[in-house]
């Protein structure tokens, strides 16, 4: 049974009756996934908000206990379900720092257009979302027009539009084609008059500033001592970016080409102009990138006995054949070594880490990861306290909570 | 590098304080009654004034393992964007580690985590209830001694008929 909206109230509000409690979620439009909270309310004031979660959470923690390294990425896929292909690097990123495994160079650019291409869907949802719940319908209609196209690139590379599982260990599931390019290019050239027309309807219109100027306040202390990371915390002044802290990737090599976009005011408005930049300066990478795409093969060598080997290598030559047995086979795999390590990446919603203890086998003996969305939801409470039940959606949409990953 | 934090550590706490790296990860490995003072130094003698992450693990037949429960505070320093990696260990029949909600407020859902996954009791902490399962579930399930397809803790949920639904 979930927690009980009549304990919480006379808790809250033993000393003063007029105060009443509302029940918001886990059905409910505003919410967008499953989440719920219990507002104590005095008139249209929030005196209190509990945020209740878990109702959907699915043990994606134990299952990576039960699939190897390849084969967990499906189910890391559905942690963030806007941005699955950032989440696919991130816990690929962690498995080959474990392995040492330095990756072609080739993969490591596919790799960073996806993530950026992932950064841009994600906060399109984001920001169309946002201008949804304060009743800007057009701005949703136009975002979601332009992350078909980004669906379209990742189809086009693996086959899949929403949970591609494209990455392995060492590489990619196939390489990528001419057309890819292409169609990146397609979208490259329409990017900017998109990002343009929600500028115009957005940033300027007075509705949607008066109900995100000053809403849900973070200070720069309190969001380092929150542990709050990414656009939220970029927008209350933390000027921390792994891209450019800690780069991987090819992101230290396109440094030029992108910059870390901050603010300093830490309300919904701020949250919504960082995350309205950052797609900008993702458009930047990726133009960078695709120009400087090199060729050569994705995956690592056979040789290394640690990544799967393509159709071509299995079928024609005996090493790759005996290599796509050993990987596939439940009792055979790669060893790995016995010791644990933390890897994070620079997801659209923040640092999405992965602290990973292997055993000695290809499976995971603890597979924790660290979710931006449960760390960025439990400062809800803070940033609601005094505001108007109104506001509710507007620092929801400006936190981009994905239940999948807040609950796993 | 973090390396040299190592040093001062050893000198502040003597030998309670092992240093371990891996990749370029830098962990300190640390009893659980010294963990609370290595964490409160290092936030505000060092810098590291961010708490990135609080790992449970469970160590029951790993190899080589001596104790049951391992927890993971991978702390951030933000200005230097370097990182720390405390370790400690607790065991059955009580695991209980001391919270660390006052000096980062954002150990309050990791720490309900730890506790909801893993049974770690954390005194102190000032709502120390299950976050991601429901209340009435009574094991912690990601204890490897807990199946992967759960005990049946169904029995426990009020069933309906669809006469009163």
């Amino acid at each position: 049974m979930p927690l009980e909206v009549l304990d919480l109230a006379t808790e809250a509000g033993a000393d003063r009756e007029f105060l009443y409690t509302l029940n918001f979620g886990p059905q409910h439009p505003a919410t967008h996934t499953t989440l719920r909270l219990i507002l104590t309310l005095d008139g249209e004031t929030i005196v209190k908000a509990v945020p209740d979660i878990g109702y959907l959470h699915s043990g994606f923690e134990k299952l990576g206990e039960d699939l190897d390294f390849n084969q967990y990425v499906t189910i890391v896929d559905r942690m963030n379900y806007i941005s699955p292909v950032a989440n696919e690097i991130a816990w690929h990123h962690t498995v080959e720092k474990l392995l040492n495994i330095e990756i072609t160079p080739r993969c490591k650019y596919i790799r960073t257009i996806l993530a950026e291409l992932a950064r841009i869907s994600d906060h399109l949802l984001c920001v169309g979302a946002a201008a949804l719940d304060l009743g800007g319908l057009t701005a949703f209609l136009y975002a979601f027009n332009e992350r078909e196209k980004i669906y379209n690139i990742i189809e086009q590379a693996s086959g899949q539009r929403f949970h591609p599982s494209y990455t392995r260990v060492g590489g990619l599931m196939a390489d990528v084609t001419d057309e890819w390019v292409k169609l990146i290019r397609v979208f490259l050239e329409s990017f900017p008059k998109v990002h343009a027309d929600i500028v115009r309807l957005l940033n300027r219109n007075k509705i949607f500033l008066d109900r995100t100027r000053g809403i849900g306040v973070l200070t720069k202390d309190e969001a380092i001592n929150m542990s709050v990371t990414g656009p939220v915390a970029r927008a209350a002044g933390v000027v921390r970016d792994l891209r450019k802290d800690e780069p991987y990737l090819v992101y230290g090599e396109l440094s030029g080409s992108f910059k870390v976009a901050c603010s300093k005011g830490g309300d919904c408005l701020a949250r919504y102009l960082v995350r309205m930049e950052e797609m900008l300066q993702s458009y930047n990478i990726i133009k960078a990138a695709i120009e400087n795409l090199p060729s050569g093969p994705v995956n690592i060598n056979v040789e290394d006995k640690l990544g799967i080997p393509d159709k071509n290598a299995t079928y024609r030559t005996i090493e790759g054949l005996i290599q796509h047995f050993e990987i596939l086979m439940w009792n055979r795999r790669f060893e790995t070594p016995i010791n644990e390590v933390y890897g994070a990446n620079e997801t659209a919603n923040g640092e999405l880490g992965f602290y990973l203890v292997a055993d000695g086998t290809a499976k995971a003996w603890r597979a924790r990861t660290r979710p931006p969305s449960f760390i960025h939801f439990a400062i809800f409470p803070h940033l609601m306290e005094g505001h108007q039940i109104s506001d509710v959606p507007a620092v929801l949409g400006s936190l981009n909570i994905i239940a999948a990953e807040l609950d796993r | 590098m973090p390396a040299n934090y190592l040093v001062p550590l050893s000198q502040k706490f003597g030998d309670a304080v092992r240093g371990e790296e891996f990749r370029d990860n830098l962990r300190v490995i640390v009893g659980s009654d010294k963990v609370y003072d290595v964490l409160k130094a290092l936030k505000e003698q060092f810098g590291f004034n961010m708490l990135c992450d609080i790992a449970g693990i469970d160590y029951l037949g790993y190899p080589d393992a001596t104790d049951r429960f391992g927890v993971v505070y991978a702390l951030t320093n933000v200005s230097t964007g370097e990182r720390i990696f405390v370790k400690t260990f607790v065991n059955d029949p009580d695991p209980e580690l001391p919270t660390v909600t006052d000096l980062w407020r954002g150990a309050d859902w990791m720490e309900r985590e730890v506790f909801d996954m893993f049974g770690i009791d954390f005194p102190g902490h000032p709502d120390l209830r299950r976050i991601l399962l429901p209340p009435e579930f009574t094991s912690f399930p990601l204890r490897k001694d807990y199946p992967l397809r759960g005990y049946g803790e169904r029995h426990n949920f009020e069933q309906m008929t669809r006469a009163e639904g």
